[in-house]
Parts: C-alpha cells; structure tokens; sequence
C-alpha cells in the first residue's frame, strides 16, 4: 500500500476545516477575532485539499487574505472546554506511563517509514504516524471525537498565524532567487572574504547565520537570506559541499545567534520575566560562553564533515 | 565602473533591507515578508500578478512545512490527560542533585524529547515551575542563596531549556527547521534527504550537551567554594 504526500495534505486539510467548522460554532468568541480565526484556518484548510487544483495567483492572494488577517489582529483564542488541572492529575495517576505511547508512535513510525519506505519518506511517515497516535490515543482515553479536535483546536490557536511563518519564508527564498538577490549578496561578501580559501566560505557562511539571526531574531528568516546569498553561491557551488549538511549546520550556527539575541524575546526576554531576574537580560549573559563556543564548533564540524571526499 | 554596477545591483537586496527593519520595528512577520517579497519580484521586473502567482506557487510546494498540525489533536488529548503532568512526575522524581545536574539532566530530556518530535519542554511550564526552584533548592542547601546566586541560577536554568530546544531539534526527521532547509534547498534545485540532514545534526547535539554540561558543572563547584567561604565567613 503506498500513501501519498498528496493524501496527507488532505487529511491535513480536513482537520483544518473541522477547526473552522469548531471555531464558527464558538460561543465565547465574537466579531472579528472569531470571523478572522475562522476565515484563517478555512482558507488555509482550503491550500491543503485543493492547492494544486486553485490557480496559483489565487492561492497567492488567499494567502495575501490570511497575511492581512494576521497583521489586523483578528484572531484570538476561544472556549475549547479543557480539562481542569485536578481531572488532569487524576487522569495521569491513572493512565500513567501509557500516557507517552501514543506520544511516541508518532516519532517511532515517521523513523520506520522513513526507514524501511524511503520513497515515502519522512513526511508521510509523521502522517501516517499520526494517524497511528489518534486511534491510540482514542483507544487509551475514549475521548470524544468533537472534544479531540477541539484540543487540537486550543493548540493551533496558541500557535496562531504563526503556524504558516515558513511558508511565508520560502515564498520569500523563491522570489529571492527569481530576482538573483543571492548573487548580490555573494558578490558584496566576495569584496571582504577571501572566496578561494573554503574555510573562509564556511565562517561567511556560519557567522553571517549568526549574526543575521541575532539581527531579525528569527533563524529560519535568516536561513533564507544567507543560505541564497552565501552558502550556495560560495560554499556549495564554488567550494562543492554537501547541501543537505552544509544546510543543517548553518542553521544550527543561527540557533547560536538566536541564544544571543534580545531580538529572540520569547526564548530570551519573556523567560527572564517570567522567572522574576532582575536583568532581562540574564539568560542571553548566562547563555553567550556557551553560543560562542558552539558556533566556533560549528563551523570546524561543516568544514570537516559538509566536504565530504574533498 | 564596479561602483556604477554594484549601484544598479543593490536595489535588489530591498528585501533583504525590508525584513531586517521591518522585523526590528516589531511589524507583523508575514506582512513584512509579504511586503519584503512583494517589492523584490517588483525589482525583477515581475508584474503583480505574476508575484501573487510566484508566492501562490511557493505556498502550495512548501505545505509539508506545516504538518505539524497533524500531530495537534494526538498531543491535545494526551494534554487533557496528563501527559504534562507525567512529564513532570519524571523530572521530579530526580531529587537530591545539584543544581548544576538538574539543569543538565533537563537539558537532555529536553533534547531526547524534542529530537522525537515532542514538544514538551518549556519556559512557563517547566522552568519556572519546576527546574529554576529545584536548581534554587539544591543550590541554597550548599548556602549560595544570595540574590546574585538566584540571578545566575535561574538564568542558567532557563539556558537549559534554550539549550536543550535548539540543539536538539533538529534531530527529528519532520522538524520545522529541517523542512525549511528542505524548501530553501530545493528552490535553488538541490535536493536533499530529510533522514541525512537529521543524522548530521547529531554532532552538535552532542557538543551542545557536553558545552553546556561542563559549565553547569563549573557553576556547580561554584556552588560549593561560595557556600563553604560564606561558612568560614560566619565562624
């Protein structure tokens, strides 16, 4: 039996629409913040069934819709009937341990598929990995099917518009490379860096990821920028490194850009706050001999491991 | 000559330029990278329609980028049961560590965890609850309980999570960050495997967790010159 991407994506979508069906039917949201959720989700739902089917500069402007809805700020989070924190105790002294095995049947199916049904691959791994955990997951608790997805309903909604920001970033990569942004940048990087020597293209490469996220606060916004701009103009194309390793590293070097940013509020600000330190910046002072360190590390593992037989 | 070229050239990085303010003056990311977008297909000479055409396209082709979604209901259910709850049940039951081996074992549940492609770590439910007053306990019974003390541990234990979220991420085949390199990748024609990208993200794992450990260790022993001076002090 082979399951196909395109399936997935369906069942993806369903979901999606069942949230919006849940959100249209929310009592405790109103107005604008409930039609924007809705309209949201519905029209994102929408590219996941029929993505391939819509003209792409429809999809395009849907997308614009969404964009609009998220820069308004018309969504918000609703009544999703949780549990109370005594039903949530109760139930774990209960279930116990076998809370984790649904937990876990996603990530050991998405590795066995991958494994054993490469041309399936990953992706339709976790999907069918999925697929998997709910039925385990009904067969544990004996949820209701409405008050399931409205669980997952709570955590998209936390989530937000959020949920398509890499999406947006790879629209943003695609037109970059329409328009040759990557060979500007490759050839302003050219005057400062000596582009013969390879290990000289790495640190380019790792220590613009850094300090690009440190810039913008986001590592995967960063990725797009310098992996066009100077990993595959100068570490790929001119030096032959792996692209898939040379890629994983970079954007691992950007992780040691985000430890070190005020720009990265949620893992750096808002936790310094939370834990009453005096300094809001106690965790990026706590956290920067470890992020050198790591990108120094970094940079020496794409050298030696991304030029494989070079 | 080469000043009148890179002139003409550099219009092209406005995107670039439109991200970078545009996220520092703390605009709506998706508005910025649509206008970022929007105005470098403009550069390139690309009429509207066929930029809404270019993003519609690149919007379909990434949609595995948000398969997370899937696992949303599977992961809310087991929340509604206690799955939190259990997750503390397991770091709790390590008492009587130092501080400095709370935050190291965090750190690797949190890596181990997220590395399967569950997200069960955090700041609001894991540090401040649990891992910041169980470092401060630990660290107090030496006599480090000095406000500077507190300062410096709870900023170490909130690295722990940081630590252990990116360093370990990474690790799982469907990553958010794995599927963007993917997409990136492969808009520039070059295609890669997810599974590979995973197993190369392991060395870091591993120096992340050593790096880390050994300077909670250092804190560690920190830990214990401070409380025994503080000791000798009071004699």
């Amino acid at each position: 039996m082979t399951v196909t991407l395109d399936q997935i994506y369906a069942i993806t979508g369903i979901f999606l629409l069942a949230f919006t069906v849940l959100t249209v039917l929310d009592k405790k949201q109103s107005g604008l913040t409930k039609a924007g959720t809705a309209t949201f989700w519905g029209l994102y739902g929408i590219t996941f069934i029929w993505g391939k089917e819509i003209p792409p500069a429809l999809v395009g402007g849907l997308v614009v819709v969404m964009a609009a809805i998220a820069g308004a700020k018309w969504m918000g989070m609703g009544e999703y009937w949780s549990a109370t924190a005594d039903f949530r105790r109760q139930m774990a002294d209960r279930i116990g341990w076998w809370l984790f095995g649904p937990a876990l049947a996603v990530p050991v199916v998405t590795f066995l598929v991958a494994w054993l049904a490469p041309k399936m691959g990953a992706l339709v791994g976790l999907g069918i990995g999925s697929v998997v955990a709910l039925v385990m997951s009904f067969a544990l608790t004996r949820i209701m099917p409405v008050q399931a997805f409205q669980e997952g309903r709570r955590l998209l909604d936390a989530v937000g518009w959020a949920i398509i920001l890499s999406q947006f970033l790879a629209a943003l990569g695609f037109l970059f490379a329409k328009a040759g942004v990557g060979q500007v940048v490759a050839d302003m990087v050219s005057m400062v860096v000596p582009v013969d020597i390879r290990f000289a293209t790495v640190v380019a490469y790792c220590v613009g990821m850094a300090l690009f996220t440190m810039i913008m606060g986001n590592a995967f916004a960063a990725f797009a920028v310098i992996t066009t701009g100077i990993g595959i103009p100068l570490v790929i194309k001119m030096h032959g490194a792996d692209p898939a390793i040379a890629g994983v590293i970079a954007m691992l070097s950007g992780y040691c850009g985000t430890l070190m940013t005020p720009m990265a509020a949620n893992f750096n600000v808002v936790p310094a706050a939370l834990l009453e330190m005096h300094n809001k910046n106690g965790v990026i002072r706590a956290q920067v001999m470890t992020a050198v360190p790591m990108l120094i590390i970094n940079i020496l593992l794409m050298y030696f491991l991304a030029f494989p037989g070079k | 000559m080469i000043e009148n070229e890179g002139g003409c050239f550099v219009i092209k990085l406005i995107g670039v330029a439109i991200v970078i303010i545009g996220l520092l003056f703390r605009f709506n990311p998706l508005l910025v990278v649509l206008t970022a977008g929007f105005a470098t297909g403009l550069v390139a000479g690309l009429s509207p329609v066929q930029i809404l055409e270019a993003i519609g396209q690149a919007f379909v082709t990434n949609r595995y980028m948000s398969l997370l979604i899937l696992v949303l209901p599977v992961i809310g259910i087991l929340e509604r049961f206690g799955l939190r709850e259990k997750a503390e049940d397991l770091i709790r039951s390590m008492k009587n560590l130092t501080a400095g081996r709370v935050m190291i074992v965090y750190q690797i549940f949190r890596q181990v965890t997220v590395g399967l492609g569950l997200h069960l770590g955090g700041h609001p439910s894991f540090i401040r609850p649990i891992i910041a007053p169980m470092s401060e306990a630990a660290a107090a019974r030496e006599g480090a309980n000095s406000p500077a003390w507190l300062e410096r541990i709870r900023g170490m234990s909130a690295s722990s999570e940081n630590y252990g979220n990116f360093f370990g991420q990474l690790l799982f085949p469907a990553a958010g960050g794995l599927l963007l390199i993917k997409g990136v990748l492969e808009n520039a024609g070059y295609k890669v495997d997810l599974l590979k990208m995973a197993e190369y993200a392991i060395p870091t794992a591993v120096a992340a967790a050593v790096v880390a450990g050994v300077r909670y260790l250092l804190m560690d022993r920190a830990i214990r010159a401070a409380g025994s001076n503080e000791a000798g002090e009071q004699k």
